[in-house]
Order: structure tokens, then sequence, then C-alpha cells
């Protein structure tokens, strides 16, 4: 018996961006009130002045269907187009049933394929990269990725080297086929990859357990490790980082994306730091960041822009996108 | 062949220079990191990887907390490189 495949498209593409914040703006200075720390020290070592923490009754659901929300509507397609979704995120409400699902009946998509993803940090770029190959391979026409994080949940708010760092958030894309061959892929091939011998760096052990990461170990590692990643997928897309217009790498502190962003030669290059209002909201904060800088004009159409996720596991991936 | 004292010195003191902005000339053996360069945890990181680059010793995360005079570095350098 001969069996017959799916047809796919030629390649794949990002169509629209959407992005959503909780409104609680939490201050360094409401931090350094009940903890030990200030203003000063916390923008000198990690970047931050201000986060957003999610409201008691918001759920990860709510924050995560806000952004795709707003990505299918400005991709102008219909809940129906949509035949796939999946949510990265590693902070789920509870092991089942999974965020996806909840999320595209929330937002009028029937019975589309449905699921979870967790590679921490790197999750909104596995994601991207699991829907590239789904629009290519003919198992979805067109994708909303959506990258979620309600991290207070998981943040012990009396432990300044964690309390000071992570937020909540969620980023989209709609992800549909490249219609027009000479327009060439919108997303380009993954460069990806994981370390479990570096699991115990960034980890909530136990359901009783709060976030707890070594971060001279994670700095270290993010600072030497994660700029060859980068390169190497330029190179896989055949884009020199010259030609990049933006970097935007997962928002984990500014000291390590200004690091890696030193070290992967695209002086050129605007390079993400919503993390100073955002905080450090895992695999929501690439989406994010990338939807206010379009949102702001700060990169046009067609704009090469490379995308760099990084955390615990540790797992990582990077890919070059073209910006519709 | 093994660095000497100096050249050590020397070297790191590129290497603040770089990573935290700290003239090399005040780099000197008697100076502590955090009380009198203002050099964080995450700068000590950064000392450590650029000292593997120019000295070719590992400086492992686990020895940084016991690293806190320039001399402490210089030390550590050429103990490693007498072991290596």
């Amino acid at each position: 018996m001969l069996m017959r495949l799916a047809e796919g498209a030629a390649g794949a593409r990002i169509l629209a961006f959407g992005g959503y914040q909780p409104a609680r703006v939490v201050t360094n200075d409401e931090l350094a009130a009940t903890l030990d720390t200030t203003d000063e020290w916390i923008r000198s070592r990690v970047g931050i002045a201000s986060r957003r923490i999610a409201g008691p009754d918001e759920s990860l659901a709510d924050m995560a269907t806000a952004a795709g929300g707003k990505a299918l509507a400005a991709s102008g397609l219909s809940p129906a187009d949509i035949d796939l979704v999946i949510v990265a995120t590693c902070t789920p409400e509870a092991p089942i049933p999974n965020t996806a699902a909840t999320v595209a009946t929330r937002l009028g998509i029937a019975a589309p394929g449905a699921y979870d993803l967790n590679a921490a940090c790197a999750g909104f770029c596995y994601a991207l990269s699991a829907a590239s190959d789904a629009v290519r391979a003919g198992s979805a026409r067109n994708v909303l990725v959506i990258g979620a994080e309600k991290l207070s949940q998981w943040v012990d708010w009396t432990d300044r080297s964690t309390a000071i760092i992570f937020a909540d958030g969620a980023g989209a894309v709609v992800v549909g086929p490249v219609t027009d061959p000479d327009e060439g892929p919108g997303i380009g091939p993954v460069v990806w990859g994981s370390d479990g011998s570096m699991a115990d760096k960034i980890a909530i052990k136990d359901r009783d357990s709060f976030l707890a990461q070594e971060g001279q170990a994670v700095f270290r590692w993010a600072t030497t490790a994660m700029h060859p990643v980068a390169r190497r997928a330029c190179e896989r897309a055949g884009v020199h980082p010259t030609d990049l217009a933006a970097f935007v790498p997962h928002q984990a502190n500014l000291r390590i994306v200004e690091a890696i962003a030193r070290k992967i030669g695209a002086p050129q290059a605007l390079v993400a730091n919503d993390i100073v209002t955002a905080g450090n909201t895992s695999s929501a904060s690439i989406p994010l960041a990338l939807s206010k800088m379009i949102e702001r004009g700060e990169v046009g159409s067609g704009a090469a822009v490379l995308l760099l996720g990084f955390g615990a596991g540790v797992c990582y991936a990077g890919q070059v996108i073209t910006v519709p | 062949m093994a660095l000497t004292e100096p050249e050590i010195l020397a070297g790191l003191g590129e290497i603040v220079d770089e990573v935290a902005g700290v003239p090399a000339d005040q780099v000197t053996p008697e100076k502590n990191f955090v009380d009198d360069l203002d050099i964080d945890s995450l700068s000590m990181v950064e000392i450590a990887v650029a000292a593997q680059d120019k000295f070719g010793v590992e400086i492992p995360d686990d020895q940084l907390k016991n690293l806190k005079t320039v001399q402490d570095v210089v030390n550590y350098v050429r103990s490693a490189e007498v072991s290596a």
C-alpha cells in the first residue's frame, strides 16, 4: 500500500504579532520596601526598572488569550483559518488540561491541534520552529504561536536574587505559508540544543519549591555559549550579522543581552531591551519585545531580525526571521 | 612558559579595564574587587572568562568567592599554571 504525504508550503513566515502585559506595574522601589535591595542595585545588576505582575485573578490562559487575540486580529485571518495552536510556557496552571486548547476555544478557534511546549526561556523559538515545520510539512496551514508566563506564582518574594528579575506577560505570532515563491522564507532554519548536565542551574525543584537559579553559572553560560549559536543561526539562514536590522534575544538580564550582542558582530543591529520595563518573562519575552519594536516602527517590513532564546534545561534556540 | 607575576598583573589590569572600565593602573595587588574597585559578582564572572582566554587558566564559579583581591587572582593563576 502506498501512503500519501501531506502537501506542505515552500516556506513559512510570520504574518502578525501581538503582546500583552498585565496592568500592575511593580517598581524597584516597591520591591526595595520589603527586600534588602535598592533601585540602583537592581538596575546595575539586571537592568530592570520595573516589571509587570499578573493580578490575583489573572490566569496564564487570560494573558495568552489576550496576546493571541491581538496577533490573530492583526493577521487579518479569521479563527477558522487557524488549525494549530502552540503555547510555549513553563508555568502552566496545572499539568492538565494544557493551556493551548483552552486558549483556542476562548479565541473561537474550533478544534485546532493544540499543545503546550516547555523549553523554558527558549520556548518561543522552539515553538516558532515547530510551527514553521508544521506549515512546511503540511500538518497545518496557519499556526498561532504564543509564549506566555506567570512566573510570579513561582517566585519567592522574599528572595532578592529572583524577585527582582522575573515577571509575567505574553507574546504571540501567527505563522502562515509563504505564498509568493520569490519572497523567500520568513522564518529561517533553527539552531537549537540543550545540556541536561546544567539542569540544576535554573530550576523549580518540586511543587513546593520556588524558582531558584545559580546566577553566576547562568551568566557564564549565557555570555560564553550563546553567541556562537546566534552566529550559526545567521549562517544557516544565509544572512550576515551585519545585515540584521535587529537582535531580539531572550530578555534574561540586560547585562547578558548586551554581552551577547557585543559578540555577534552586528554593531548596526538594534538590540531589544524590553527587560527594562517588562522584567524577565521567560518564553514571552521575545515575542513581547519584538511586537513592541514593530509597533513603535523601530523595525520595518522585510527587515531581518535574529531571535535567540536560552534558559532552563538548559535549552537554547535561535533563528532569523523576516518582519511581516 | 609560565607568566611572571608582573605579567599576570598587567594582563589582569587590561581585563578589569575592559570588563568594568576601571583604569588598569588602579588594579594593584592589594585592591579588593568589591570594596575598592566596585566590581560585582557578574563582572567577576566576566573577568574569570577573560582570564581564561588570556592566561589559559580556568577559574570556576565556586572559586570566585575566594578571590577577593587582585593578588588572590594573581596567585590563583600562578598556582594553576604551575600545576598545569
